[in-house]
């Protein structure tokens, strides 16, 4: 009796001390969530109540809505090239600057800057270097006689220049990958060495491996990131006006969605879409972890 | 650990061994090194000194070619027009109110579920915290729609309301951060106060919350600079102008007219400002939150 109510008294403190999250877990997040899964089974503009109309959104999505089908292709594009392009660079800068020599702190605090710059702003200043006439980008090609691109207004060359873009926060990365490295025990590269192991074989038989489970939780994160990028596509064609423009070349999944719920109004059609990114959330965290199994060392081996 | 600045030795260098008879050659990879780093870091930090250098240009000198790389005669004058040209210094103070909001906020809601789901023992904490680390899989795209129509209907829209009462209850990172940095707090700590009398509020108010303050400054910077730099929310939830925040409000530079360049670089470099210091500033909270998380900064 006394220890039922002793367990009675913990479980309404905890509960108590929890109650701010438990809260806001079933007014801003289960709700909100289970009405949008709901909206997608709807036609629903806002001004009149939703109506039923099953799988109508999702069969439109997927048989007779071309520009979805873009959205698609620009989003997988732009995760394929600039999460392998992000961990490559952060993976090498962080090998350089964890040597022990003077002035690396300084050097990592400063590649971290542009992490911290507020994404409309990385988007203005981009849209300013990679202007086509006068950017100083362009300009610096000119002087090199190399022909210069018109990015963000031609569709062939707007999606590298998105890369561009978000690849100039691989600090995020670096720093992560720093701290995976200030872990890799020492001795394993006393042994290599001593077994005459060069730098290149240090890096493919010590580093790689013990660096394995960290590389792959920065790929994770950030394919996460990329599938739901957003502002600086949105500002960097000009606020609003022309979202995805030249000719939807950057319209990325997530501007197409604000796109249907904000500029049209078809709430149930974003509703769909934001569950099928869900989805493809979901279903691309279990790939990459069925794959990781194969490359991913875990040190004890313990999964 | 400070991932950012620290100098401790490093297990991984390209570098051999030194020997006596290297040394020569290991100062001339010294001056290679450091000039191939002040290189790439001049690189990566390029696009920050074109918006200054441009910000300090008219806007004749803005357009010339090929681009002059700093202005003979700097416009400081550009600056408090700038900040004329649209209503900079509202945006400013929305800005920061709603980031004050949303850290003391954040700071309340998180801190007390974080001691919850780590320092009580209660039934079903473990499964309420597996849920709570699931939503961070949940994209906000798939609440915002629904939350668009219940602010609606609350009348909400257009107030700041949407930003700042969210952040009272509850961030899962943040929340999974201080659970971290709570379960490295040694037990006896908070049973000697048990013994001595005190309830969990007072054990969590005297003991506790002094202890974990390096982590509650980690909270305190990621939550405003998430709050400072955010877009899509404000974008969905303000749409009074005299409401907007500084990421809203620079999209006026463009509408207005033309795009006024020098003046959108001007605004960009003093909406940058507090970020960049704050970082600066904060250096060994961000290597902290960073460690601790692994996702934020």
């Amino acid at each position: 009796m006394s220890i039922r109510r002793r367990d009675v008294s913990r479980l309404s403190v905890g509960l108590l001390f929890a109650a701010p999250w438990i809260i806001g877990f079933f007014a801003i997040t289960l709700y909100p969530s289970l009405a949008s899964l709901y909206y997608s089974f709807t036609s629903f503009n806002t001004l009149q109540p939703p109506v039923w109309v099953g799988l109508q959104n999702f069969q439109q999505m997927f048989t007779s809505d071309p520009i979805f089908w873009t959205s698609v292709r620009n989003t997988l594009y732009f995760v394929a090239i600039g999460v392998p392009s992000t961990l490559i660079l952060a993976l090498s800068f962080a090998l350089l600057l964890s040597q022990k020599r003077r002035f690396v702190g300084m050097y990592r605090a400063l590649i971290y800057v542009p992490v911290v710059v507020p994404p409309v702003v990385t988007a203005i200043i981009w849209v300013w270097i990679l202007n086509p006439e006068n950017g100083l980008l362009n300009s610096g090609l000119a002087v090199l006689h190399v022909p210069q691109p018109g990015w963000l207004a031609d569709p062939s060359w707007a999606k590298p220049a998105l890369l561009i873009m978000s690849t100039w926060g691989f600090g995020q990365a670096m720093v992560i990958m720093l701290a995976g490295l200030q872990d890799v025990p020492e001795h394993l590269y006393e042994a290599a060495m001593i077994d005459g192991a060069g730098a290149v074989r240090r890096f493919w038989h010590v580093t790689l491996p013990m660096m394995s489970p960290v590389i792959f939780y920065t790929l994770v994160v950030n394919v996460i990131f990329s599938l739901q990028y957003f502002t600086q596509a949105f500002v960097a064609e000009g606020g609003g006006n022309n979202l995805g423009a030249p000719l939807n070349s950057t319209l990325l999944y997530s501007l197409y969605l604000y796109e249907n719920a904000f500029s049209y109004f078809k709430m149930g059609y974003a509703s769909a879409m934001a569950w099928i990114l869900f989805l493809i959330t979901v279903v691309a965290t279990f790939l990459l972890f069925r794959f990781s199994r194969r490359f991913v060392y875990y040190e004890g081996g313990e999964q | 650990m400070n991932v950012l600045t620290q100098r401790k030795p490093a297990p991984y260098s390209l570098a051999a061994p030194r020997s006596r008879h290297r040394t020569y050659t290991s100062r001339l990879g010294s001056v290679a090194y450091h000039a191939v780093l002040i290189a790439l870091c001049f690189l990566i930090l390029l696009p920050l000194i074109w918006m200054i250098s441009s910000s300090l240009k008219t806007n004749n000198q803005i357009f010339v070619y090929p681009p002059q790389f700093f202005p003979h005669h700097p416009h400081w004058s550009n600056y408090p027009a700038a900040l004329r040209y649209i209503d900079f210094w509202r945006y400013f103070a929305n800005s920061l109110l709603i980031a004050a909001f949303t850290v003391a906020g954040t700071l309340f809601s998180c801190t007390l579920t974080a001691y919850s789901f780590s320092r009580l023992r209660w039934p079903g904490r473990n499964l309420l915290f597996g849920i709570c680390m699931a939503t961070l899989m949940l994209p906000f795209q798939v609440q915002m729609i629904p939350l668009y129509i219940i602010y609606f209907h609350l009348h909400w829209i257009g107030t700041f309301l949407p930003l700042i009462v969210p952040p009272f209850f509850g961030n899962a990172l943040y929340i999974f951060l201080l659970r971290q940095f709570f379960l490295t707090i040694p037990r006896d700590l908070s049973d000697a106060a048990i013994v001595d009398g005190a309830g969990p509020l007072r054990t969590f108010w005297s003991v506790i919350i002094p202890l974990i303050r390096p982590a509650l400054a980690v909270v305190a910077v990621f939550s405003f600079l998430d709050a400072w730099q955010d877009f899509l929310a404000p974008l969905i939830y303000l749409d009074d102008p005299s409401t907007y925040t500084l990421s809203l409000g620079l999209q006026l530079y463009y509408s207005v007219h033309q795009t006024a360049w020098a003046y959108l670089m001007c605004a960009s470099v003093v909406f940058t400002l507090p970020s960049v210091v704050l970082f600066f500033v904060a250096q060994r909270t961000f290597s902290r939150g960073i460690t601790l998380t692994g996702l934020k900064g």
